[in-house]
Parts: C-alpha cells; sequence; structure tokens
C-alpha cells in the first residue's frame, strides 16, 4: 500500500484511501511511542528539511521528534517575514537548501500556496506544516485520528469546528478530511469569523454554541487570537466568552457526552473554560502525543514512497 | 519622404468610414486617399496592405512605464516601444513613479524622453502632492506642463474633502480625476473575495471596497460638476452604479481592463502571481457584467493597466508579490479574440473603446483619415491566430498570465510622428 501522492499539501481532494492508509499506519507508530525505546530505523540515511518561515513551537517540535523518532537527519531553518525583506528570495533560499540535496521538506508558511510553489522549483517531497490560512492537513490528520481512536469510527458522526473560522488553516483540513471520511461537518462562531462563502463548503453554520453542542457529537474549539481580534471581529474576550465559550455548564445543559477537541495552544477563560480544558486534558493532551504518531506515519508513507 | 500603403480598408466609426483604398503619405501626412499613379513618385516606399484594416492610432490611457524611478521594470522608451509592438499610437502614463509626477519638472522629463518616439506619451499628474494624500498636488502647472488628467492611482483620492476639491479644481481646465476605487479599510487582500479565497486561504478584497468609492467619486462629480472617470473598473455593482449615473447625466466615465473580462478568480487556484492584480481577478457574474458594460456603453474604454514588475518582485510569496500585469501587447488581440469574433462588440465599438473615447475622456484631438491630417493608424490583421509567447514582449518586464494564450488578430503596423512600425522596427517615413 502506498500513498496516491508523492507530497501532502492539503486534504483537498485527498482520496478516503490514504487518509485510511496514513490514520491505520499511525495506529502502527502509537504503539512504537509506548514502547521504552522509541525509535525505529525506517528513515536512515534520508535528509528532511524542517523550512519553517512563521513561529511554530508545537508543530515544529511534533515534526522533528517524528524525524527523530525514524532515524532521519534533520534540519531546521527558521525565518519570519518575507524573504524580500531580508535579501535572500525565498526561491533562493530554497534552491540553496535543495542543493544540499535533501530528500523532503516540511514547510510552514505565512503566504497560501507556498507549499504547492515549492513542489514547483524543487525535487524533494513536500509536506505542509501550515500555509497563510489555507491547509495545515496534518493537524486535519491527527485531529481525526484522535476521534476515531475516542468514538471508534469517523463516518456519521456529527463534527462541529468552533472559532474563528476565517483565520484558520486548521478548519479546512479538518472540513475536507472528515468529510471524505464521511462525517458530518459544521463550523460555530460569531457572524465576522465565518468567511466568505462557507455554505459553498457543504458545512451547517451555527452562530449559536448551545445549538452546535445539542447537536453534535463533537467539538474541535480553535485558539481565539486575542491580540488580533478583541474589538475587530469580536468586540471583547469576554463578551466572546460569554456567547461563544465552552464552559462545564453549557456541556451538562447542552450534550454531557460531547467530546472536546483543541489544538492548542489553549486560552483558558476564552474559547474554552479551565475546567472543560483540563476534564478534557486527557484527549486534548492526547491530540499532541496523536500529532508525532500522524506525522511518522505521513514522513515514513511519502519518505519510502518510490517516485513514479 | 513619401510611402504608399495598399490595398487598406479604411475604417473609422467617427467619420462613419468604412471604404477600400490606398494611402499615400508624404512627410508623415495623409497626402492622398485614393488610386495614385506610381509613375510620379519615384523612391517611394510600397507596403502591401492587401485585406488589413486601416483604424485611427490606438490610445491605451492607463499605463505604467515606471520612469524615473522603476528603470529596472520598464522606461518612457521601453514601455513606449511595447506599446506600439501592441498596436498603439498613444499612452497616457500614470503618476506613481519615484518621485511622483507631481511637478512640472517630472511632466518635462518624460514628456521629453518620449519626444523623438511614434508612440505618443501623455502624463497623468498625481491628485496629490508625493500621492500622499494630505494636499493638491499643482495641477494648473501639471497641465500647463502637458498633464492630460489626475489620478492618485495605486491608491484612491484619500479623503473625500480631496476628492470633492480636485473635482472642483479640475473643472476650470476641464480634466477628469482618475480614480482607482479601493476603499483602503476594507481591502490589502491578495484576491477576490469569494468562497475561492476562503478555499485559497488567501487574504481578500471584496467588490464592495470598489462600490464604495465608485459611488463616493459618482455623488461628489454630481455635487460638483465635475468630472469623474473609473480607473480598471471590475464589479457588477459598479458597473451598475456607473450605468444608473450616467442615466442621470452624470459626468463619469469608465474603462476596464482586458484581464478583468477574460479571466476569473478560478485563476488563482495556480498560486501564479501573475494573476495577483488590483482590483483583483473577479467572478464570471462580474465578467459578464464588463462585457455587457462595454456593449451598452456604460464602459467607455478599454485600458491594459499595463504594470511591469521584475521577475524577482514576481517571484515572492502571493501575499508578498506585487499586484499587476503587463498588458500592451495583448490588449487589442484580446479584445479582438474575446469581443469581437465572439460578436460581442463590432469593430465600430472596438475602435471606440481602444481609440476614439480614451481620447474624448482625456481631451486629446482624435486622429481622423483625412487627407492633409497627421498618418496616425493602426493597421490591424483581424484574422491572423498565433500564441502568444512572452518572450516576444518588448517590455523590460514579462509578467503576463497570457503566455502561450491562443490569440486572434492583432496590428501588424503603426504610424505616426512620421515613424512607422512594422515588422519589429521603427522606420522614419
Amino acid at each position: 500500500m502506498s500513498l496516491s501522492s508523492n507530497h501532502l499539501l492539503g486534504l483537498k481532494d485527498v482520496p478516503k484511501e490514504d487518509i485510511q492508509l496514513i490514520l491505520d499506519t499511525a495506529t502502527t507508530f502509537r504503539e512504537v511511542l509506548e514502547r521504552p525505546i522509541k525509535k525505529v530505523p525506517t528513515l536512515q540515511g534520508k535528509t528532511i528539511v524542517n523550512l519553517f518561515y512563521e513561529n511554530s513551537t508545537r508543530t515544529r517540535l511534533s515534526f522533528e521528534l517524528a524525524q527523530k523518532r525514524l532515524s532521519a537527519d534533520t534540519i531546521n531553518f527558521s525565518k519570519s517575514g518575507s524573504s524580500a525583506a531580508k535579501g535572500e528570495s525565498f526561491k533562493d533560499t530554497v534552491k540553496n537548501i535543495e542543493a544540499m540535496k535533501v530528500d523532503m521538506i516540511v514547510c510552514r508558511h505565512e503566504s497560501a500556496g507556498i507549499p504547492k510553489y515549492l513542489t514547483q522549483i524543487s525535487n524533494a517531497k513536500i509536506i505542509n506544516a501550515g500555509d497563510g490560512r489555507h491547509e495545515h492537513p496534518t493537524q486535519g490528520l491527527l485531529d481525526m485520528y484522535s476521534i476515531r481512536e475516542k468514538v471508534g469510527r469517523l463516518a456519521g458522526l456529527n463534527v462541529c469546528i468552533v472559532g474563528d473560522i476565517g483565520h484558520s488553516r486548521v478548519a479546512l483540513s479538518n472540513i475536507y478530511g472528515l468529510q471524505t471520511m464521511g462525517a458530518n461537518v459544521s463550523v460555530c462562531g460569531p457572524s465576522t469569523m465565518i468567511p466568505w462563502g462557507m455554505e459553498d463548503f457543504g458545512v451547517k453554520i451555527y452562530n449559536n454554541i448551545d445549538k452546535a453542542m445539542a447537536e453534535n457529537d463533537v467539538l474541535n474549539v480553535l485558539r481565539i487570537q486575542l491580540e488580533r481580534d478583541a474589538g475587530v471581529l469580536i468586540p471583547s474576550v469576554r463578551e466572546y466568552h460569554t456567547y461563544f465559550g465552552i464552559t462545564q455548564e453549557r456541556i451538562q445543559k447542552n450534550n454531557p457526552n460531547i467530546l472536546i477537541l483543541h489544538p492548542g495552544p489553549i486560552n483558558r477563560g476564552v474559547e474554552i473554560s479551565s475546567e472543560v480544558a483540563d476534564g478534557s486534558s486527557q484527549i486534548i493532551l492526547n491530540q499532541v502525543t496523536n500529532g508525532v504518531a500522524i506525522r511518522m506515519a505521513v514522513l515514513y508513507l511519502l519518505g519510502t514512497k518510490s517516485e513514479e | 519622404m513619401e510611402i504608399l500603403l495598399k490595398g487598406l480598408r479604411l475604417f473609422n466609426p467617427e467619420q462613419n468610414m468604412d471604404i477600400n483604398s490606398d494611402i499615400l503619405i508624404k512627410d508623415g501626412i495623409i497626402e492622398k486617399i485614393g488610386n495614385v499613379d506610381l509613375s510620379n513618385h519615384s523612391g517611394i516606399k510600397v507596403f502591401d496592405f492587401s485585406s488589413k484594416v486601416c483604424v485611427p492610432g490606438l490610445y491605451d490611457m492607463h499605463v505604467h512605464l515606471r520612469e524615473p524611478g522603476g528603470e529596472d521594470k520598464e522606461t518612457v522608451i521601453s514601455g513606449s516601444n511595447s506599446a506600439a509592438a501592441g498596436g498603439y499610437t498613444g499612452v497616457a502614463c500614470m503618476p506613481n513613479t519615484n518621485p511622483a509626477i507631481d511637478s512640472a519638472e517630472v511632466v518635462k522629463f518624460i514628456t521629453d524622453r518620449a519626444k523623438d518616439h511614434l508612440v505618443d506619451v501623455n502624463p497623468i499628474g498625481a491628485v496629490t502632492k508625493g500621492r500622499k494624500g494630505d494636499a493638491l498636488a499643482p495641477m494648473l502647472e501639471l497641465y500647463d506642463a502637458g498633464a492630460v488628467g489626475f489620478s492618485d492611482d495605486g491608491t484612491a483620492v484619500k479623503t473625500a474633502s480631496l476628492l470633492r476639491n480636485a473635482l472642483e479644481y479640475a473643472k476650470m481646465i476641464d480634466s477628469p480625476i482618475i480614480e482607482h476605487c479601493e476603499d483602503e479599510s476594507l481591502a490589502g487582500g491578495s484576491m477576490n473575495e469569494s468562497s475561492i479565497s476562503t478555499e485559497l486561504g488567501l487574504p481578500s478584497i471584496p467588490t464592495v471596497a470598489e462600490d464604495l468609492i465608485v459611488m463616493r467619486g459618482i455623488l461628489l462629480a454630481e455635487y460638483t460638476g465635475g468630472k469623474i472617470h473609473i480607473a480598471h473598473i471590475s464589479s457588477k455593482r459598479s458597473v451598475e452604479l456607473v450605468r444608473e449615473a450616467k442615466s442621470r447625466g452624470i459626468d463619469v466615465t469608465a474603462e476596464a481592463a482586458p484581464h478583468h473580462f477574460t479571466l476569473t478568480d478560478e485563476c488563482v487556484r495556480a498560486f501564479d502571481t501573475n494573476y495577483k492584480m488590483n482590483p483583483p481577478l473577479r467572478q464570471q457574474k462580474d465578467v459578464d457584467a464588463i462585457i455587457e458594460g462595454l456593449q451598452d456603453g456604460t464602459i467607455d474604454c478599454i485600458a491594459s493597466d499595463h504594470a511591469p514588475h521584475s521577475i524577482e518582485d514576481k517571484e515572492l510569496e502571493y501575499i508578498y508579490a506585487p499586484n499587476g500585469i503587463i498588458g500592451l501587447e495583448t490588449q487589442l488581440s484580446l479584445t479582438l479574440t474575446e469581443l469581437y469574433h465572439k460578436g460581442k462588440l463590432t469593430l465600430g465599438q472596438v475602435v471606440e473603446k481602444l481609440a476614439i473615447n480614451p481620447r474624448k475622456i482625456l481631451n486629446l484631438e482624435i486622429p481622423q483619415i483625412l487627407e492633409g491630417e497627421i498618418a496616425n493608424f493602426t493597421i490591424l490583421d483581424l484574422d491572423i491566430e498565433f500564441k502568444y509567447d512572452i518572450k516576444s514582449s518588448k517590455s523590460r518586464s514579462k509578467n503576463s498570465p497570457f503566455h502561450g494564450r491562443e490569440l486572434k488578430g492583432k496590428s501588424i503596423a503603426v504610424i505616426n510622428n512620421s515613424q512607422i512600425y512594422v515588422d519589429g522596427q521603427f522606420q522614419n517615413i
């Protein structure tokens, strides 16, 4: 079994068989992570560059750890801001890195489309670690993995993504992946955070969190960008929490069995109360562990795939 | 010096002219229209233009020549060469140069650069000093130096009060204020706002950012009695606003760029920065509205918004790449292919949009195909089919999304200022 593509740019148009294969492969690696010796020699001799143009802590750590667990040689490149402002163009940077003979590039960039551009200017296999507001496929995969691990299935589940959908790359990857796997996906947030044309994506839109909770099996709660959004997209953090915050009281009232996911980092008392965060901590922290397993699976499947 | 152009169809809707005839040109002036007995003309150069169409020289009222300040991207001369190659005998160049065209010296610098060229270059002056939106530029002085209109193109005039005063002030010289219609607080994105921008995760510019400033311009033109010209109109609602304003007798005119009637935001899926422009590529409903606006006269003319950018600038990440594409050499062919050959516009309408109306808007003399007049023509081959190759471009920049596109119809020669451009060469005549 192998993936149908040489790259993972997003979950849009990724076939069900590929997602299934990644999730199943991750299960194997999840088991490896529980062993006393957590390292396998699978990608020995492969060179992977983590090209991070935008700040990231957990995604980068997760990818780095996954690479080390698979015995790959890794190098890290960090840069923030426009490449032009720093003198060297993005293309030149990539060409230079490629000249060092790398097999794979894991890229995070604030401009949407950069992973696709990388496939045009590089021969390496490309993994998107988040591009602009576009996609963050490994996050989508690990969210699906975590749901499947907890509930046992994805098909037929009602999953609602809550928060700033418009500025989120996690939302789109979740929507595409979950829909492919047969889940019913909806979004919930204040109307300023629901992007233009959302209805064209085949998702139900809620502006009422109580209703969303009552009608869904799973909530995937996105982080609210405090510094950026308050006063612009929402009047205040307080108002957001009052009308959209996930509290224990709301869970009890609307749906005591609901599963709460959060891709992190958590703003306690904003999108989710401390009580809920701690109550759901097992699955939220499990998401982090699963993230390593998912990234191992993706790196392994792409890294060992022979080029057609 | 004498040249004879043989076998032409002379076509000028402004003169109700559509005849087949030869033209004799002497020292750049039309000497004779009709049959010419060659025995009396020794040393005459003869061009066989059988079944080609001679129309008034085309005029593009919205180009960026980048000089002074951006000579790596384009110069007055390279841009004029590109214009000639595209079938144009005149262009109006926008003032977002460095320094901006906000003083008589810069106007004269540009006209001096262009003075020996076949292509007429008419600078557009800035509305405000340095295009900064703080204070009016010396509009009368700019006009006297040769500016034919005023614009802060690249952005809208910053405040309604400045636009109001500019419209009032420009009434003294009957000049239009050319508005780049974009509300700053709503704009700032990389593409049109639609479900596609949501899908691609790119920051977006809603059509209402354009519509608001179009409406502001119309209302202020109505209030002041000034002349407003809407640059590169791109949204359906804006076309409706202009149509309604015209029906009420407000002095508003509008132009559309070829990419806004040939491409949609679907193209952005390629993440190719040659599809990044401002206003952005819109949706099919907007494209249809632009074509309808061109058909019913709501949109007066077609202008390229020729915007050269270097390869290194355009190769930036999508959100950082500058807006704009070159267009002088594809504009005529796109108009003929997509509008004339598809029956959307008649040849008469094409000539009005490409040659006559832009000059009317800028109060420039319209070339006549008459004995005794200056020979200022474009010679068209309406039916030639070819594939556009960016490598053939005379512009210093190569940022075009139309490379490889199949086109039908182009200019094969232009004549103006006692020169002919034919077969890729300028010759004095």
